[in-house]
């Protein structure tokens, strides 16, 4: 998938080959966290699945280390299993800047609650407390009563409106592994947009979604 | 307004970047037997003395690196294919089709595989050319992104850096448009904060590389 450019080239058979293995689901699992606005849902299979590998590699690399194989060999496998951690640490860390930037907002949207894996939820419980105390320590008490909720400007507010909120109709640069057609943004009566495979898009998140949720598109 | 547009930047570092490129497969030509490699993103070899073989470039360089291979560079990196597409691009408006990651593989091996690449200096100075073009052409297109109001861009042909770099603007530039052209069709409602943009009257969209 990441090869792009024209065809013709013989290296994207061999990715579409390759498109199936944990580390590439792995791999575009982490681009589109990088790259939605929002937080996307935790693939817990897929996590637990390349939990299990890298254990494996672990594994597999002390038994080299153990039996004397040669070291070039060790050091490549163990460089194989870096790049498969860092993979893994920097899609989870990435949801973790994002539930910290969001909190407040996740944790009263069931919908973005539901998201989360487990071990985020009491996560986030930690970091909307923390957050709560820290403001009302610092500042929330020493104003007058009105002015002390942590979500709201002032008691006279309708609505949360102190709660940031991730931009839904931010844009997003994308692409489709296949011909996806005509593809009509919003609800609107704008001329559909032709998606074809492999060409990059700038569009609306918010109008595509569907697409990163099924898996029909990557972010990029 | 309460959805002021916050500043995201671009979404991958260059490390980033990097860290994707070498992913990408290369042919590389061992000096040395090894077994097959099993590793978690695939399985590699067996490396046998001057029989080559595909691997993603890190393990390439890997190799190189410790003096048990040499790479061979792609057949886009050859003068010929490179002078072609430099003339093409020169020609065209449109961008040329170069492979996802161009910039990211050049720069690794021309860091790390110098004595491999044939016409080494060439080769260098045209990619340097390509990618002047080509940001050129960027800048061209994104003053077309000013003049009309724009709601979707097709970015055909262009690579993970260039995407990468002018993704700030143009992902903001686009916003900006697609706020005005909603508030431009609510008038009485202007104090609605987080109302739903209006989709219809949004003018024409725009290609990148058709103008």
């Amino acid at each position: 998938m990441d090869s792009g450019g024209g065809e013709g080239y013989a290296v994207d058979d061999y990715e579409s080959l390759m498109s199936t293995t944990d580390v590439e689901l792995l791999k575009t699992a982490w681009r589109n966290e990088k790259a939605a606005p929002e937080i996307l849902k935790f693939d817990s299979n897929l996590v637990q699945r390349s939990r299990q590998l890298i254990q494996f590699m672990e594994e597999t690399v002390d038994e080299f280390n153990k039996n004397g194989v040669d070291p070039l060999t060790v050091s490549l496998y163990q460089m194989d299993l870096d790049r498969t951690m860092f993979l893994l640490r920097s899609y989870l860390r990435t949801r973790l800047q994002k539930i910290e930037k969001y909190v407040f907002h996740i944790r009263k949207t069931a919908e973005l609650w539901n998201r989360l894996s487990l071990k985020e939820q009491q996560f986030a419980e930690g970091c909307a407390i923390d957050l709560k105390d820290h403001l009302e320590q610092s500042v929330l008490s020493k104003l007058p009563e009105q002015y002390q909720s942590h979500l709201r400007q002032s008691a006279a507010s309708e609505d949360d409106d102190m709660v940031p909120e991730p931009q839904l109709d931010a844009y997003v640069v994308c692409r489709s592994k296949r011909y996806l057609g005509a593809f009509q943004l919003d609800d609107g009566g704008e001329e559909p947009v032709n998606i074809e495979a492999d060409d990059l898009y700038a569009l609306p998140y918010k109008s595509i979604k569907p697409l990163v949720e099924s898996g029909q598109i990557d972010l990029v | 307004m309460a959805c002021a547009s916050e500043p995201h930047g671009s979404a991958f570092s260059a490390a980033e970047l990097e860290f994707l490129a070498e992913d990408e497969m290369i042919e590389i030509v061992p000096n040395l037997s090894m077994k097959a490699l099993n590793f978690i993103s695939g399985d590699f070899g067996p490396f046998r003395p001057q029989i080559a073989t595909q691997v993603p470039l890190w393990l390439a360089v890997a190799l190189k690196k410790r003096g048990k291979c040499t790479i061979r560079a792609p057949e886009w990196m050859s003068v010929d294919k490179l002078a072609q597409v430099l003339e093409a691009e020169r020609d065209s408006e449109k961008f040329q089709p170069l492979p996802f990651h161009y910039v990211e593989i050049s720069r690794l091996l021309f860091d790390h595989a110098r004595d491999d690449i044939p016409d080494i200096y060439m080769v260098r100075s045209l990619i340097e050319d390509i990618k002047d073009v080509r940001f050129h052409k960027i800048g061209t297109g994104l003053e077309i992104i000013s003049k009309e109001r724009t709601y979707a861009l097709r970015l055909k042909n262009l690579s993970a850096m260039e995407a990468n770099i002018v993704r700030p603007f143009v992902t903001s530039a686009l916003e900006t448009f697609y706020k005005l052209s909603s508030s431009e069709m609510i008038q009485e409602s202007n104090h609605v904060p987080n109302r739903q943009p209006q989709a219809t009257n949004r003018g024409p969209r725009r290609q990148l590389k058709d103008r």
